[in-house]
């Protein structure tokens, strides 16, 4: 308790010294007192799951309506960890970061939001009453949206940080809904003593799925994401991409706790939210040209298989089936670990390559690894392991999950009563497809910036950022093959915060499931490290073939062409037109095509652009009618004040008829 | 776990795997009246290779030595997990079909690093075909033995393939069966790049999907792509061989045997295939691979049923 609420407060005057000045000296200092706090939460969080005792505490009754209450339990403690380890990676990556010309002006605010940003994020996960709950939510919201806002000069911007501040309001407001009603049975607003029974449960799923949703990005409330990540500085894109937006897988879980049985359907529902955002995120991942872009509908794709994940361990709870249950939710934790390690990792090395290329599309850059060697190593490694390849810690993850979705459908113990072809076709299915196309984008991402030859002239002189920069970058790196190397302990680990979720199986059958769900992952370990001795071994063959001969260096193969320039490199724009013009229908690109024309052809031009579908198709219609009709309101309000004494008195009359009896 | 049955498959897998390619040669070799190369000539090849010097494109990183060392490792690793016509394999856990599907993405996602490491616009358009197409065979190969592991109740690929048998086949789940064969000879063709997705003898760089995709590849690297593309033809058609002609019995000799007897016909079968048609236009490639899915799904539905 006095470790976690230390680090809060230390992480909270982090902010306060932010503001002390310019110097480098008070951006050093605040992010030393951030990281310092966040090593203390996440040694409390580690204590929690090591020892499985699970503490709460009452700091003050009754201040603002609200029992000021947290608590830590597994599942808490699961999401502080890595909220600590990216938010600490990133504040040290913000030293260097911050520290250049172009943020100077705005870095105090930038400081201290962060840091706010920060400890509400770790009291979002601890909290145990409903209204605290909802400050720090709302804290979350605010301090993330004023980040968001960073360059407010720019139009883009305002326009991305207003459509995140409205989807951020839309989804708190079902938010207090969904607790005013859990609330309603006790008259109190603690998670102790909400109950299910008390509300609709059918209501209170809804409501957690809109108002979390809304916050996690599952399609089809996911359009702020594509505009708020790339907006903001890289750093603040790393901590909202990574832990951020999974404080909104946190409160469904933390809601589905409240549940000890739950209906199929709720299963079934999160399994088509999940695919549906998984493919929808994917697709149209690899159709962008900006990095950033590109990562935040990526988050989009791993929240829908995280999503898709919860969806399979519910239907194993409602068809009483331990073993899927306990792969599905341990699949969706992991993977909520890991994709808070390699997606900071991605946004940081994202923020590496602007500052020093200038630039973040794609069709711009190229050939950076041999300037910038270590973010891009980085940028590999975290590549392989978001496209969910072996054996990265994506592919752990991912193998839980699939390995849930087959014990559901294969043999004697398969679930009885589950429609069966549905589960294969949708989840399987999906998750294989998901995989495939993870592929297309990040050898793309990774291929178009990081190989070949370098296709502008700013990104030609780009050279390494410095120690402070890439160093965060390599802690997250190694974590990410720590997560796969320690591939067989994680259903271990995190069996208790399955447990605190739900119960998954009868009591007493624990010891054998675990071991039958962990069997898969000490294989799978083993079999990894022969992979690693074969490339290992062929490596050193390689060398001693190589060694006695004469390597020569030369040009690349042309076909004879002497003139070969870098703009004639296949583009990553061009690597993935196959796929956008099979689904053009889906991405509906906007194509800009001037061809060379007459007897002396000059130019030519050819530009592919993919907006959001929904944005441009469900959500602006919508706000325009909603912005028209809003404007006929306008004429009750012209500023004369006699009329608006008349509308008082109006109100009051109509209150007293009603209440007269 | 390490069991003599399986060293002794993998032994004849590592050493067998390029004849494969002479099965197929000389097949296309008999169809057109011509004589068709020695049967060694895969091995000629590949020590001609393995004793050349390399050179290099200037362009390059260390990304392109990475790709042939990652796709030939992954090849001999997802040997491992194979069985030979009903005889468990050395390694075998519930599950390891995703492994080895996701094994195979690995190797793809390094050729294709390896293809962008040279700045060539010709890799670079054989590298977007090569993904694309495998994204999509993807699902149809986890779906398809999924199906199987539906049909057998088994969940590793040792399981499956021991417990597939005359019987399934003859049983009223044969026509889920066949359906399954057929979507795994489709990825079977794709994967190892052959018509009518890819001609693996085409000679213009503008119509190649693989090929071009190592072009720029030489001596030992090329060797081991080489060796790793022969040991992936013979994990893809000792997969699609058990399917159709599941003699398992518990004698070794026996099953490795029908598992060569199998193999065998299977080149011979593409070998035919290859002379009698041409590959398809690039624009139909997705809808051929769509089509393995779509097979898929009925036999999963069949099955499910």
């Amino acid at each position: 308790m006095w470790l976690f609420g230390t680090g809060v407060g230390l992480l909270v005057s982090g902010g306060g010294v932010g503001l002390l000045g310019r110097r480098r000296l008070v951006l050093i200092l605040s992010s030393l007192l951030a990281m310092a706090g966040c090593l203390l939460a996440s040694i409390s969080a580690i204590q929690v799951l090591v020892t499985g005792q699970s503490w709460e505490e009452r700091l003050a009754a009754g201040i603002l309506w609200a029992d000021w209450s947290v608590g830590m339990d597994a599942l808490s403690a699961v999401f502080v960890v890595p909220i600590s380890i990216v938010v600490a990676a990133a504040s040290w990556f913000s030293i260097g970061y911050l520290d250049g010309a172009h943020y100077l002006a705005r870095r105090a605010k930038i400081v201290c939001w962060f840091h706010l940003l920060a400890a509400s994020m770790l009291l979002v996960v601890t909290a145990r009453n409903g209204l605290f709950f909802l400050m720090a939510w709302e804290g979350m919201s605010l301090a993330s949206f004023f980040l968001v806002l960073t360059e407010h000069e720019r139009v883009a911007v305002r326009l991305a940080s207003w459509i995140y501040l409205i989807a951020m309001h839309l989804g708190a407001a079902s938010l207090w809904v969904l607790f005013l009603l859990l609330g309603r049975g006790t008259g109190s607003l603690d998670f102790a003593q909400f109950s299910a029974a008390s509300a609709p449960a059918g209501v209170v799923f809804v409501l957690a799925l809109v108002g979390f949703g809304t916050k996690a990005g599952i399609v089809p409330f996911h359009v702020w994401l594509p505009e708020a990540h790339p907006a903001g500085p890289s750093h603040v894109s790393a901590v909202m991409s990574g832990v951020m937006i999974k404080t909104g897988i946190y409160g469904l879980l933390r809601i589905l706790s409240f549940f000890d049985e739950v209906p199929a359907w709720w299963g079934w529902t999160l399994i088509s939210i999940g695919v549906v955002s998984a493919l929808f995120g994917i697709v149209f991942a690899l159709a962008q040209s900006d990095l950033k872009r590109l990562l935040a509908y990526c988050s989009v794709e791993n929240v829908g298989i995280i999503v898709l994940a919860i969806g399979v361990g519910l239907l194993g709870v409602s068809h009483r089936h331990a073993v899927m249950a306990l792969l599905g939710f341990t699949g969706a934790l992991l993977h909520v670990i890991n994709h808070a390690l390699y997606k900071s990792l991605l946004f940081l090395a994202a923020g590496s390559v602007q500052m020093r290329a200038g630039t973040l599309d794609m069709n711009r850059l190229g050939g950076l690894l041999r300037q910038m060697p270590i973010t891009g190593a980085a940028f590999l490694l975290a590549s392989c392991a978001i496209a969910g390849l072996p054996p990265l810690n994506g592919f752990v993850s991912e193998l839980a999950i699939f390995l849930g979705i087959l014990s559901g459908l294969v043999g004697g113990e398969a679930a009885t009563g589950l429609a069966r072809i549905p589960l294969a076709i949708v989840a399987l299915g999906g998750l294989a497809l998901v995989g495939g196309l993870a592929s297309i984008c990040f050898s793309k991402a990774f291929g178009g910036i990081f190989l070949g030859t370098t296709r502008s002239a700013e990104a030609e002189c780009a050279r390494e950022v410095s120690w402070v920069m890439y160093s965060p970058t390599v802690v997250l790196a190694v974590l990410c093959v720590a997560v796969s190397v320690a591939a067989p302990v994680w259903p271990a680990v995190l069996n208790g915060a399955v447990r605190s979720v739900m119960a998954v199986e009868e009591p007493g059958a624990s010891a054998e499931v675990l071991t039958q769900v962990t069997a898969p992952f000490t294989a799978l370990s083993v079999s990894m490290l022969i992979l690693l001795l074969t490339f290992v071994g062929l490596a050193w063959l390689r060398r001693r073939l190589l060694s006695s001969r004469g390597v020569e260096r030369s040009v690349t193969w042309d076909c004879g062409y002497a003139q070969s320039v870098p703009r004639a490199q296949y583009t990553p724009d061009s690597f993935v037109q196959p796929v956008v013009t099979l689904l053009r229908l889906l991405l509906r690109p906007t194509v800009t095509l001037r061809l060379p024309g007459g007897l002396f052809p000059t130019g030519a031009e050819y530009r592919s652009r993919v907006g959001d579908l929904l944005q441009q198709h469900l959500y602006r219609p919508v706000f325009l009618a909603l912005a028209w009709s809003a404007a006929g309101l306008r004429r009750l309000n012209q500023g004369r004040i006699q009329l608006y004494v008349l509308y008082i008195a109006l109100t009051i009359l109509t209150l007293l008829i009603w209440k007269m009896d | 776990m390490v069991t003599w049955t399986g060293i002794v498959q993998l032994t004849i897998a590592l050493l067998g795997a390029p004849l494969v390619l002479s099965m197929i040669n000389r097949t296309k070799a008999m169809v057109a009246g011509r004589h068709g190369q020695p049967w060694l000539q895969p091995y000629h090849d590949l020590r001609k290779l393995l004793w050349k010097s390399a050179v290099y494109s200037r362009t390059t990183t260390v990304v392109f030595v990475a790709g042939p060392l990652a796709s030939c490792s992954v090849a001999v690793v997802v040997l491992l997990f194979l069985p030979v016509a009903g005889s468990p394999a050395l390694i075998t856990f519930p599950g390891d079909f995703v492994l080895v599907a996701c094994l195979l993405g690995l190797a793809r996602f390094f050729t294709i690093c390896a293809a962008w490491d040279t700045g060539s616009s010709f890799e670079g358009m054989g590298a977007s075909r090569e993904v694309f197409f495998a994204a999509l065979g993807e699902p149809a190969l986890l779906l398809s033995m999924t199906t199987l592991a539906v049909l057998t109740g088994e969940t590793s690929l040792s399981g499956i393939y021991g417990s597939l048998g005359w019987s399934v086949l003859l049983s009223p789940a044969g026509p889920a069966l066949l359906l399954v064969a057929l979507s795994v000879l489709v990825v079977y063709l794709a994967e190892n790049s052959r018509i009518p997705v890819d001609d693996p003898n085409t000679h213009l760089e503008l119509t190649m999907i693989h090929e071009v995709m190592v072009l720029d590849h030489s001596g030992p690297d090329f060797a081991l792509i080489h060796y790793g593309a022969a040991l992936k033809l013979w994990t893809l058609g000792m997969l699609l061989g058990g399917i159709l002609a599941p003699l398992s019995s518990n004698g070794l000799w026996f099953n490795i045997a029908a598992g060569l007897a199998g193999m065998a016909l299977l080149g011979f079968v593409t070998g035919l295939i290859e002379s009698s048609m041409a590959r398809l236009r690039l624009l139909r490639v997705p809808q051929f691979l769509i089509a393995a899915s779509v097979l898929a799904i009925f036999a999963l539905v069949l099955v499910l049923r």
